[in-house]
């Protein structure tokens, strides 16, 4: 199936949970937030979200910045 | 000035300098700096994680929010809900309920939008978030702010990235007035001078990035801002003499030869 993860199509296996996905992408889960189709992902909830097909994902973490960037 | 303490919604803070992590040269840099200015408040802009390049460093591994009070940021949101998504995001990552609250309302002055920055912050407040707002120098704004539930509210001095230092120091003063919450002076100073001149005012902390990030020696601009903030507070709590227009003389008149 497809999803955009960040702004990019992707494509994964079906059946897939937000935790897989995180998994996959090697991504530790603690370190970062997750909207899926504008709705905020629990971390309680990652490994019983399971993606659909055409599902939109942000993956968010702290990066450098002050002001406006 | 150990028992000088400032605390916004319950957290103390050590330092009354707050620092921004962008411009810098890399993770190091930003690291080395913001131990040399004595900070224990550093804000962070909540980003997409790069899933191409997973090997890429994280700001997290030089600055420990064991640490460091980590204050996100929606820096380079333009509108109310871009911002609401933003903040949201960052307090789910988990670290911390505060967050600076910036809704830009245009690209070459970078000045806010303070009617979304109040939309948002009402929606923030009522998620139970922290939220410091970024906002022009105005007072009446200030007032709104607060009435709705932010904690401390950060003016700026110039525009963000500037270095023209406090425009309005007759406003900021009537910010304080105006408002019983502390005062964190946010984006446009240039040097030391400057957030000592903040100090001086009576504004409880001072923030800023480009004018450590951007100066040609950072590490050494961090620590002149260190002792800016220092001096600034002192003189504040000090109480500086009243300005007149004549002389007085620091010498007795007694005493003097041929008198």
């Amino acid at each position: 199936m497809n999803i955009t993860l960040n702004g990019e199509k992707k494509e994964v296996p079906d059946g897939l949970t937000v935790a897989g996905l995180l998994e996959h992408l090697s991504i530790q889960s603690q370190r970062v937030a997750v909207e899926l189709n504008e709705n905020i992902v629990r971390k309680t909830q990652y490994a019983e979200t399971v993606l659909r097909n055409g599902d939109s994902l942000e993956v968010v973490s702290f990066m450098g910045g002050g002001s406006a960037a | 000035m150990s028992d000088d303490k400032l605390v916004i919604a319950g957290i103390e803070f050590q330092s009354r300098l707050w620092v921004g992590t962008g411009k810098y040269k890399d993770f190091a840099e930003t690291k080395k700096a913001i131990e040399v200015s004595g900070t224990d408040v550093v804000t962070v802009s909540v980003r997409r994680v790069n899933i191409i390049d997973k090997s890429k460093e994280n700001l997290l591994d030089f600055i420990d929010p064991k640490k460091y009070k980590i204050l996100p940021n929606t820096a380079g949101c333009y509108t109310a809900k871009e911002a609401i998504r933003t903040a949201m995001l960052a307090a789910e990552a988990g670290i911390t309920k505060l967050v600076k609250l910036e809704v830009i309302g245009d690209q070459k002055t970078l000045f806010p939008d303070n009617e979304a920055t109040l939309e948002a912050a009402k929606v923030l407040v009522k998620e139970g978030l922290i939220v410091l707002p970024y906002t022009s120098d105005d007072p009446i704004m200030a007032k709104k702010l607060v009435d709705i539930g932010c904690p401390a509210i950060m003016p700026l001095a110039a525009p963000i990235g500037s270095g023209l230092g406090i425009r309005n120091p007759y406003n900021i003063r009537i910010i304080m007035e105006t408002v019983k919450v502390p005062i964190v002076v946010d984006a446009g100073v240039g040097t030391a001078s400057d957030v000592a001149l903040a100090m001086e005012l009576g504004c409880d902390a001072v923030l800023l990035n480009t004018a450590i990030a951007g100066a040609k020696d950072p590490i050494a601009m961090a620590e002149a801002m260190k002792y800016g903030v220092l001096a600034g507070r002192l003189a504040y709590k000090a109480g500086r003499i009243p300005k007149k227009l004549y002389a007085t003389a620091s010498s007795p008149i007694e005493g003097m030869i041929g008198s």
